[in-house]
This record gives structure tokens, C-alpha cells and sequence, in this order.
């Protein structure tokens, strides 16, 4: 798959979370902290991995999810 | 019992049923006489001997937000929409948290999102499963969703009693109130069994009708033809508060919840005793928790299911321990059998009943069976009496579970 840009991660970070979560897309912003500023719960933040497992064909191993705090985390966790 | 026992009125109503996606389309459904019952559509119809079912009149997806409705049953789903009603219908702005309970129970639980869960789990592992699996499948799921909802911290329970869950639900939230753990508890019961598996277990009691030429005309307790009950779905919900609470703030009072009768029958795990002995102890109870005559009683939304086992003996139980006077009907012919959110959409019926001094028909009778000398309310609506006047709701169970429920009008 051809590397996808920030933009565009962010883009499918937002789409899932709005879905997930019903957080607008719009509020989902590179510097967001999942748990303290989009009030995401532990468990949802589960379904978040496993959705963008499924749309950016990237693992995120469980050890690895409990350090992705921000929107940005995510971003560069695909990107690598 | 003491004399000065606390009163506990009904002063908010909520429901989503098969005729309508509230209490008033519900209604204003069953004076009409209207079936819930329609022909179903889905893909394994044909996996199962049963083409119909009482499926709810709006699905709840359709008014829930989507990132909730997924993390909920459709059993959990109908009793949030319910409850949403109800509380909102209270007109209840503040409760002390710690005085605010609820009770809603469900026969089943969560039984479509174990299903589809374990059909998930096998065909692609279990990191596939939602993380609310468990709080889906779960029978108290909906019970603790309604606490978060309106923040009750005085007590949140799920009685599980198969089809008398909603009925035993609302029996133990007056003893909440009365018992002085609660002053307002959210109250009733919830289904969502509409599922291939389902039907094929009732199909193999042999207890589903399978009229499916007709599906509007299944559903027809005390009919002499009647041949087995039809599925239905959906939530009904009370809120009950203690009298002194409800004044307090002014609240519109449905009527009053005066009491409840347990008993059980002590004889097969599916079957009604047929001597009807366990449903005149459970209403003989209910008046005596009530301190009601027999003759107080106006009016009985029976249990009623269409099956060929159940209708006439409950009537032989009504006869026996209230007389022969009441108005008697079976809203089932309408809505079809909601299982454990049947005694909680009857309830909310019964309330009603007592307010609007109306009792809806029972369709489809056509050809009263032997034996029933009660008085069925059939093709059209009744009016009851003014003045101050009782009624029950009778709600029974798999397990031998019956339940009655007294109300009275204000």
C-alpha cells in the first residue's frame, strides 16, 4: 500500500472515532488526548484499535495501545 | 404490616412496542384494535416452522444515536427508549441519587448478541468481539444502563422471572419504596428474543402458534381455535415514587401502585397448573398487600397468551378469587407476547386502563372457548366506572413464576 499522508490517517482516525464514539470527526485533531480531552473510555478505545487494524492494515498490538495517549500517537504509529 | 404503610403512586409511563414507538401511538394502537403482528421478512424464515412475530413498530436504532446503539442489546435499546419516556414523562428534574433506584429485568437478556457474538468469536477470533459483548449479553444490561442514565444509586436490579419478569420487576420496586430504600424507582421489563433460535426452541414446546396464513389473526387467547402464543418484542417501564414524594413536587399521579402477589406453582417447569391454585394465591396476596375487596377489582389485563393450556384457567382463577364482574382482557392479541417486557407493557396498559376509565378489546376472539365465565372485553373498547377503582395485571412465567400487580385509581 503507497504511504498514506497525515492528512489522510487523520481523516480515517476521525471517521472511526466519530462512529465509534460520536465525537465529531472535526474534533479529532492531531494534539487530542483520547482519554482526557475526547472523554474516550478504555474499552472503546479497544474497538478504535481494532477498526483502524482493519483500515490502515497496520497491528497495534495491545502493549502498544496503552501508550497511543493522542490523536498524533496513532498517526505516527501507522506511519512507522 | 403496619397501617401507616408508605403509598407508591405512578407518575411517569414509557414504552416502544410492536404497536408504536411510544406510549401513546401504543394506546391509541390498541383501542383501535389494531394487530402488531406482520408476516417476517428476514433471510432464516425459513429455518423455522413460524413466519410472524409482533416485531416493534420502531426500531430502536432509528432513535438512538449510533455510537450508543451499538454498544447496546436490542432488548437493552428498547428499555433505554422506554425508560427515556418514562422519566421524561415524571417531569422529574432532581432526586437525591441516593433515593432513586431502578429494577428492569429481561426473560431472556441479551440472547441476539450471544448469538451473533459466537458466530463472530468462531469465524474470526475473539480480538474481533466488541469490548461491550459482555455488558450486551448480560440480563441485568439493561437495568444498569437506565442507572447511568438517571443516575440511581440507591439500588439497580434485574429480576429474571421468564415471562413475570416485568411484572415481578415492578412488584419489587414498590417494595423498594415501601421498604423506605428508595423514593422513586425506574421499573418494568424488556425483550428482544426475535431470533431464529428462539423461535425453533418455542416451536419445539410446541408452544407457538402457526397460523401463517393469517399472522394478524394469531394472536387469540380464550378463542376456541386459538393454537399457540406469538412472539413480540419491546419495553415497558414505570416510574414509581413513594406518594409523599410525588406530592411534594407536584407530579401528575397515574394511579397508585397498591400492591403485589408472588406465588409460584410448584408443578412443572413449563406448564400452568391446572387447577389455577398458584394464580388465585398470587391475586389473593395482591389484594391483601393492596387491602382491596374482590369486589374493588374493575378491571384484569390478563396473562392471557393464546396458548391452549393458560387462557381458560386463569379466568377459572379470576372467577374464583375476584368474581366474575371485572372487565378482562388480553392486550396480547395486539402485541403479541413480550416475554419478560409483557408485565411491563401491561402495567403500563393497566395504568392507563384506571386513568382513562377504558379498556381496550381483545381481537380475534371469534368463538369464546368453554368455560370462560368471566367478562372478556372483545371487539370493542369498555368504559369502567368512575369513582375509585382497582385493577390487575397478571403476569406468569416458565419456572412456575405468577405475579399480580394491583393498582388503583386516584
Amino acid at each position: 500500500m503507497a504511504q498514506m499522508t497525515e492528512q489522510e490517517i487523520l481523516a480515517g482516525i476521525g471517521k472511526i472515532v466519530n462512529e465509534i464514539t460520536g465525537v465529531p470527526a472535526s474534533e479529532v485533531t492531531p494534539e487530542k488526548n483520547f482519554v482526557d480531552d475526547l472523554d474516550i473510555d478504555s474499552l472503546s478505545m479497544v474497538e478504535i484499535a481494532v477498526a483502524a487494524q482493519d483500515e490502515f492494515g497496520v497491528e497495534i498490538p495491545d502493549d502498544q495501545l496503552k501508550h497511543l495517549k493522542t490523536v498524533k500517537d496513532v498517526i505516527n504509529f501507522i506511519q512507522s | 404490616m403496619s397501617t401507616d404503610q408508605v403509598r407508591v403512586v405512578v407518575t411517569g409511563l414509557g414504552a416502544t412496542t410492536p404497536l408504536g414507538g411510544d406510549v401513546a401511538s401504543t394506546w391509541s394502537a390498541l383501542l383501535a384494535g389494531r394487530s402488531g403482528v406482520r408476516d417476517l421478512t428476514t433471510d432464516w424464515v425459513d429455518s423455522v416452522p413460524v413466519k410472524f412475530a409482533a416485531v416493534a413498530a420502531v426500531d430502536p436504532t432509528e432513535v438512538l444515536p449510533r455510537p450508543e446503539a451499538r454498544r447496546l442489546d436490542r432488548a437493552e435499546q428498547f428499555a433505554l427508549v422506554a425508560a427515556r419516556e418514562a422519566w421524561k414523562d415524571s417531569g422529574i428534574e432532581k432526586v437525591d441519587p441516593e433515593r432513586l433506584g431502578v429494577v428492569v429485568g429481561s426473560g431472556i437478556g441479551g440472547i441476539t448478541t450471544i448469538l451473533a457474538a459466537y458466530d463472530t468469536f468462531k469465524e474470526r477470533g475473539w480480538q474481533r468481539l466488541s469490548p461491550y459483548t459482555v455488558p450486551m449479553l448480560m440480563p441485568n444490561g439493561a437495568a444498569g444502563w437506565i442507572g447511568i442514565e438517571v443516575g440511581a444509586r440507591a439500588g439497580v436490579h434485574a429480576t429474571v422471572s421468564a415471562c413475570a419478569t416485568g411484572a415481578e420487576s415492578i412488584g419489587y420496586a414498590i417494595e423498594m419504596i415501601r421498604s423506605g430504600r428508595a423514593d422513586v424507582v425506574v421499573a418494568g421489563g424488556t425483550e428482544a428474543a426475535i431470533h431464529p433460535l428462539n423461535i425453533g426452541s418455542f416451536s419445539a414446546m410446541r408452544a407457538m402458534s402457526l397460523r401463517n396464513d393469517e399472522p394478524e389473526r394469531a394472536s387469540r387467547p380464550w378463542d376456541k381455535n386459538r393454537d399457540g402464543f406469538v412472539l413480540g418484542e419491546g419495553s415497558g417501564i414505570v416510574v414509581l415514587e413513594s406518594e409523599e414524594h410525588a406530592r411534594a413536587r407536584g407530579a401528575h399521579v397515574y394511579a397508585v401502585a397498591a400492591g403485589v402477589g408472588y406465588s409460584a406453582d410448584a408443578h412443572h417447569i413449563a406448564q400452568p397448573e391446572p387447577t389455577g391454585a398458584g394464580v388465585m394465591l398470587a391475586m389473593r396476596r395482591a389484594l391483601q398487600d393492596a387491602r382491596l375487596a374482590p369486589e374493588d377489582i374493575r378491571h384484569v389485563n390478563a396473562h392471557a397468551t393464546s396458548t391452549p393450556a393458560g387462557d381458560v384457567v386463569e379466568t377459572i382463577a379470576i372467577k374464583e378469587v375476584v368474581g366474575g364482574h371485572p372487565l378482562v382482557t388480553s392486550t396480547k392479541s395486539m402485541t403479541g407476547h413480550l416475554l419478560g417486557g409483557a408485565g411491563g407493557i401491561e402495567s403500563v396498559f393497566t395504568v392507563l386502563a384506571l386513568q382513562e376509565r377504558v379498556v381496550p378489546a381483545t381481537i380475534n376472539v371469534d368463538d369464546l372457548d368453554d368455560g370462560v365465565e368471566v367478562d372478556i372485553v372483545r371487539r370493542d373498547p369498555r368504559e369502567l366506572p368512575g369513582g375509585r377503582i382497582a385493577a390487575i395485571n397478571n403476569s406468569f412465567g416458565f419456572g412456575g413464576h405468577d405475579v399480580a400487580v394491583a393498582f388503583t385509581s386516584v
